[in-house]
């Protein structure tokens, strides 16, 4: 999945320049950074405020809102599990445990493999739960022992 | 050449549906068949998935659940002229499940080559667009109102007022955002329609669009849904290249152009103002209103915001004409409805019918009751934010105000079944938990309230100081009701309390 470019402020400053005459740009620049290199470096910060001509507090209040953006390195891979409702209805939180187990961190957390388990509401795959996003293919009908192939598979990958 | 459709919906793939569509095409070539595959949207029919569809001399055969170990069988057995094998489920069009459906918003979903404007167009699609481009903009507006549509988002608005307002508003600029955030657990007919049927949704928007005077539009689609953010795209570039997006709509000589923003994984994005915000590039906070968006909405432009089953809806509506629409449904609620059977339910997917329909036929006969097996405990519906009705209440009639009535709520039409496993305390608390993780944080009785509630929530299921506790808990519901900005801190308190006065056991207390 680590096919971001390593951070690099000359390459950060192409990205932002092409989203500038965009409307309501800071957002979808933070996005476009994210695109680019997996993450928001916090020297891209001033970078975007200047160019966007907005404050620096500005694009750090949107860049520590949204759930998605984050400002550290990507992970490896990423295991992100449905919690709500409709998941929990049929066992998401067997699949939690299993997975929590495997990778011996809690949700929210990032393995010593690099691997990010995490939380995330709702996939729209309600009547197929439990659903899970790995590396941004969605699978459906997962089960514990399923769970544990899943990090296996992307264990021998990264190996 | 037979056509094959094994379908390219998220929900299928969640399941399979790749690997099976490439042993299909792999197996049918092996055994000398010439076939063409087509990733079509899911008929709905999610407990089937993946579903795979075989076209024999214009009568579809479908097969379902398949997985990949099953295609060789199915292949030896002569599925590519219909034959019977243990998984089949005959034509598909007189399978019980949907014939006994009114499909009108998701009439193509499932059936149509997606991304195929000539399958479209065979459809009945471009019709309603063509019809509106040769009425006046006034008349295009009273005809959304005349058929009574409503939003689909949640809160039921009639779409023909919003329209009216934003028509009549004088501005430079006006907008249509499309609300396809679609964050409520249980849910997900935006994201089928969007990936099975993306050009309706971009007819409706175009339409509302001419009508109201706006130029462009947006989708904001929230980044949970990768593959419809892609669809949604592909279809925006098709349109444009065929000239019904762009400087001239189908020749008319108007403007009207979509793009799509993704969402960054906020629920209360979902709300329309803080959608706004978000799609200004700001936090996703909730403005107060008024003004309302209708007037004051994108960059502080008069803006028509329509949930993606709303606008999907449009199309038809001018199609068809307003008493066609009208004609369907029930009192106030008008048309139909696309209600999403999810959770712990043995025949879960789309059931698109018209309103009134009871939820005891939606669980028991759509729904065939759970997929565990065991029997129904609980039933939330309209969301997370909607509440939960025990197994014995379920004959209430699936409409706005019918379901106000029993206190509940219809939502964006997500109904979660939950066996008799479910440990409703544990519900009321992932209630004001979730709240607690979404609140946009504008207002204290939502953000602290919410966090208070999953402490005391802990301490009654704890035993300690129960009945103090529970009066705290009643206080804090009646303060987060009555002193939110929006809905999200508003109607968290309504799953809470809903699950404690039905399942007091669940909580220490006597049943
Ligand atoms: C917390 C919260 C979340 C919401 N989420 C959505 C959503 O995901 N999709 C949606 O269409 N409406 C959502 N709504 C309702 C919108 O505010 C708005 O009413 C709707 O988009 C209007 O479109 P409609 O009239 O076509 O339903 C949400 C409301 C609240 C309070
Ligand atoms: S109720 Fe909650 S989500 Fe709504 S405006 Fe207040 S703090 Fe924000
Ligand atoms: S932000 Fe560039 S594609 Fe996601
Ligand atoms: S609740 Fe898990 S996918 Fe919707």
């Amino acid at each position: 999945m680590s096919a971001f470019a390593p951070w690099s402020i000359e390459q950060a400053e192409v990205v932002v320049n092409k989203c500038a005459s965009r409307t309501g740009p800071v957002l979808l620049t933070l996005q476009a950074l994210q695109c680019e290199f997996g993450y928001v470096h916090p020297d891209a910060v001033p970078l975007v405020a200047r160019t966007l001509n907005v404050s620096r507090a500005e694009v750090h209040g949107v860049l520590t809102y949204y759930h998605d953006l984050r400002t550290s390195p990507a992970p490896a891979h990423a295991v992100r599990i449905c919690v709500a409702e409709a998941c929990q209805s049929v066992g998401s939180g067997a699949v939690v445990q299993r997975a929590e187990g495997e990778l011996g961190v809690s949700m929210g957390e990032r393995s010593v493999d690099a691997i990010d388990l995490e939380s995330v509401y709702c996939l729209g795959d309600c009547a197929l739960g439990p659903a899970a996003l790995v590396d941004g293919q969605l699978l459906g009908r997962l089960s514990p022992p399923q769970i544990a192939a899943v990090i296996a598979s992307l264990r021998s990958e990264s190996a | 050449m037979i056509t094959v459709y094994v379908p390219g919906d998220s929900a299928a793939r969640s399941v399979g549906a790749d690997t099976v569509a490439a042993h299909l095409v792999a197996g049918a070539a092996a055994r000398g068949h010439d076939v063409r595959l087509v990733r079509n949207g899911s008929r709905g029919m999610l407990w089937l998935e993946p579903f795979v569809e075989v076209d024999v001399n214009g009568t579809r055969f479908g097969y379902g659940p398949v997985s990949s170990d099953d295609v060789d069988s199915l292949l030896d057995a002569g599925i590519l002229e219909g034959a019977h094998h243990p998984l089949a489920h005959g034509n598909v069009d007189q399978i019980e499940w949907l014939a006994r459906q009114q499909r009108v918003t998701f009439a193509r979903v499932g059936v149509i080559d997606p991304l195929s404007l000539a399958d479209y167009e065979a459809h009945g699609g471009l019709a309603g667009l063509r019809h509106a481009l040769t009425m006046a903009d006034d008349d295009v507006v009273a005809e959304v109102l005349a058929s009574g549509l409503r939003g689909r988002g949640g809160a039921g608005f009639p779409a023909g007022i919003k329209w009216r307002t934003v028509l009549e508003a004088q501005s430079d600029q006006k907008y249509v955002c499309c609300n396809a955030d679609e964050g409520d657990s249980g849910t997900f007919a935006d994201r089928m329609l969007m990936e099975g049927d993306p050009f309706t949704l971009l007819e409706g928007m175009t339409i509302a669009g001419l009508a109201v005077g706006a130029t462009q539009g947006y989708v904001y689609l929230r980044s949970e849904y990768p593959d419809a953010i892609t669809r949604l795209n592909e279809a925006i570039d098709i349109a444009r290249a065929n000239g019904w997006l762009g400087n001239d709509v189908l020749g008319s000589g108007r403007v009207f152009d979509i793009e799509v923003r993704e969402g960054a994984g906020s629920y209360v994005c979902g709300e329309e103002t803080a959608m706004l915000e978000s799609l200004e590039g700001r936090r996703g906070m909730v403005r107060p209103k008024p003004p309302v968006p209708a007037l004051q909405g994108l960059f502080g432009k008069p803006t028509v915001i329509n949930n993606v089953l709303t606008l999907a809806s449009v199309p038809m509506v001018l199609a068809d004409g307003a008493a066609a629409y009208q004609a369907l449904g029930t009192g106030r609620s008008r048309g139909t409805q696309v209600f999403q059977l999810a959770g712990n339910i043995a025949r879960g997917g789309i059931v698109e019918t018209a309103f009134g329909v009871s939820l005891s036929e939606l669980v028991n006969d759509f729904g065939a009751g759970t997929r565990s097996g065991r029997s129904v405990r609980a039933v939330q519906v309209g969301g997370p934010l909607g509440a939960y009705l025990r197994a014995d209440s379920l004959d209430v009639a699936m409409d706005y105000e019918a379901l106000a009535d029993v206190g509940a709520m219809l939502g964006h039409g997500g109904i979660v079944v939950f066996d008799d496993t479910v440990d409703m305390a544990q519900q009321a608390r992932f209630a004001m938990e979730f709240c607690a993780v979404e609140s946009c944080g504008k207002c204290t009785p939502c953000r602290i309230g919410s966090r208070r509630g999953v402490e005391v929530i802990d301490r009654v299921i704890a035993g300690v100081d129960r009945e103090a506790n529970l009066m705290l808990l009643d206080d804090l519901c009646t303060l987060m009701t009555d002193g939110s900005l929006c809905a999200m801190g508003g109607l968290t308190p309504l799953p809470v309390r809903s699950a404690l006065r039905q399942w007091p056991e669940d909580f220490g207390g006597n049943p």
